[in-house]
């Protein structure tokens, strides 16, 4: 009895596990699947033909290109936009701070369909040509506030005695913010970035509504499903699984090594050190 | 001396304004476009016109209250199902995982990397009719010869919890780790069981983190289509299918309008009831 109890709960984690991962693991198999009809829904024998011919569906290889464009120019520009309001959120007093806090707040609690269904009446009303611009300006509006707080979380527990120090040894504001400041955010702006590309390159649903005859490589999936959907989907859907799964792991032992530096520092300023001394190397 | 008081004037709104202005233009504006077209009459090849027309709103509910609440049901049962599937598993992360934490935090997001259709039409390989897992559950009886999961309620819901499961597990995983283990010690020293420790302690202190899950977890499910789309028949189809094809298909923008303004008044509605009972602190903070 007591063997159940110390294994339940370590057994039902890797249940979970199971559920959480399984999906993938049929992404990434079927992805080397064999099909000989249409249909890609059951296993018929091993190749590594559709990893070789990624780009045979027609219009998948342009789709994969208009999604990676988008996702680096709305990210670049969602950032920079972000970054500045979580700036000027943390640091600041102003008038409207809780109007503001609200306006980030609303778009990541409204449901996409409802963005993206505002966003065509808008660009139909004006009559605004829907297409790559638009996927762009949609985009940009929906990953600044997830920039927002992940930006904002770093600036909460920012040192400012740092900053206090490169100004009393007189450096000017914008030398600071551009010596101290940005660099110590910058793990921070580039976790927002990622997290910004990744949902830029994963969003269906407002771009389903704002693209016209654009086609990005969710919708290129969506217009597949109608039909039959090509193993090359998997290829795709497999290689951008393994590039940010390799991001990630690289972002945390990034953070690691940043941790490990920090602690082995005795004070957040390092203090001059004496001529001689008796430290391990 | 502090930075705070030497930004004074402008530097505050110059850094807002950017960010303000795409989120106004392009956030708020569409909404106000939003409720415009939701009061207009008219079909698409004879134009529309502007006249109050709030019988829109009543023709919405009278003809898809059904799907409304099928909407709220399904993403309601969703997110218990992903609370109940990923507090444990979040729990064992949190405090029994050791130097291992990152990796299986790693893992509990990775579904996330997998594009969002695809991941969903990776469930029509599990479930398929010719699937090991029909099989399995036609043999044990579960299903009958010819039941199927695919094309029903189940495989909606399912399909529907996996997809936000993670959105529920971050926010969890963010307040368990941040308990001081001491507290639990100290309940035990005072001769807390294991079960009332968790009940008192760790249960009310994991309380933000599945305030913040619950809503990041309903409110997208309440909106979702694309499971019920793919995974469903028109039977299961839920309020963000009949709003995607009034849109995109028939083209009746009006009643898609007013159809979409519900949900959110219905989203915006339950989420202040929500912020009242849990205090709203946890909810932007």
């Amino acid at each position: 009895m007591r063997w159940v109890k110390r294994h339940l709960l370590p057994a039902y984690a890797f249940l979970a596990f199971c559920y959480l991962l399984l999906p993938i693991a049929v992404v990434i198999a079927f992805s080397f699947n064999a099909p000989s009809g249409r249909f890609n829904y059951v296993w018929e024998g091993f190749t590594f033909d559709n990893w070789v011919n990624w780009n045979a569906p027609p219009g998948i290889q342009s789709a994969v290109v208009k999604s990676l464009e988008i996702g680096m120019i709305s990210t670049i520009v969602a950032t920079v936009l972000g970054t500045l309001l979580a700036l000027a959120i943390v640091r600041h007093q102003f008038r409207g701070r809780g109007a503001t806090n609200m306006l980030i707040f609303l778009p990541m609690s409204t449901p996409e369909i409802v963005l993206g269904a505002s966003l065509l009446t808008l660009f139909l009303n004006r009559q605004i040509v829907t297409g790559f611009g638009t996927i762009f300006i949609a985009h940009v509006m929906f990953i600044v506030s997830y920039v927002v707080v992940t930006v904002k979380a770093r600036l909460i527990d920012f040192d400012r005695h740092l900053e206090e120090a490169a100004m009393d040894l007189g450096a000017n504001e914008w030398v600071t913010f551009r010596k101290v400041t940005l660099p110590l955010l910058a793990p921070a702006i580039l976790s927002a970035a990622l997290l910004g590309f990744a949902l830029s390159i994963d969003d269906f649903v407002i771009t389903y509504f704002v693209s016209g005859p654009t086609q990005t490589f969710p919708l290129f999936v969506w217009g597949a499903a109608r039909v039959s959907v090509p193993p090359q989907v998997n290829v795709v859907a497999s290689a951008i699984f393994l590039v940010a799964v390799l991001v990630m792991i690289g972002n945390v032992l990034w953070g690691l090594r940043a941790r490990r530096a920090r602690e082995a520092m005795p004070a957040a300023v390092p203090l001059p050190k004496p001529l001689t001394t008796t430290e391990p190397a | 001396m502090n930075l705070l008081h030497r930004h004074k004037g402008a530097t505050p709104y110059l850094l807002l304004l950017p960010g303000i202005v795409w989120l106004v233009l392009f956030f708020v504006a569409p909404l106000g476009f939003l409720g415009y077209q939701s009061l207009q009459t008219g079909t698409f090849d004879t134009g529309y016109t502007f006249d109050w027309a709030f019988s829109n709103y009543w023709q919405a509910i009278q003809d898809y209250h059904e799907q409304f609440v099928r909407s709220f049901v399904y993403a309601g049962i969703a997110t218990v199902l992903a609370l109940l599937v990923s507090y444990p598993l979040v729990y064992w992360i949190a405090f029994r995982a050791g130097r291992w934490k990152n990796v299986f935090l790693i893992l509990i997001v990775a579904p996330l990397f997998v594009t969002y259709l695809v991941r969903t039409l990776a469930w029509l390989n599990i479930l398929a009719d010719e699937g090991p897992v029909v099989g399995l559950l036609r043999d044990i009886h579960v299903l009958g010869a010819d039941g199927r999961l695919l094309a029903t309620s189940f495989a909606v819901v399912a399909g529907i919890t996996y997809n936000f499961l993670p959105f529920m597990a971050l926010p969890l995983y963010v307040s368990l780790e941040q308990i001081d283990e001491r507290l639990l010690e100290a309940a035990e020293d005072l001769y807390a069981s294991k079960r009332q420790a968790f009940l008192r302690v760790t249960l009310p202190l994991s309380a933000p983190g599945i305030v913040a899950g619950t809503l990041l977890t309903f409110i997208p499910a309440a909106g979702d289509f694309i499971n019920a789309q793919l995974l469903g028949t028109p039977k299961q189809y839920m309020v963000g299918n009949v709003i995607q094809s009034k849109f995109l298909d028939v083209l009746d923008y009006p009643s898609a309008a007013a159809l979409s303004f519900i949900l959110m008044a219905l989203i915006l509605v339950g989420l202040i009831v929500y912020a009242r009972a849990v205090g709203t602190e946890r909810l932007t903070g």
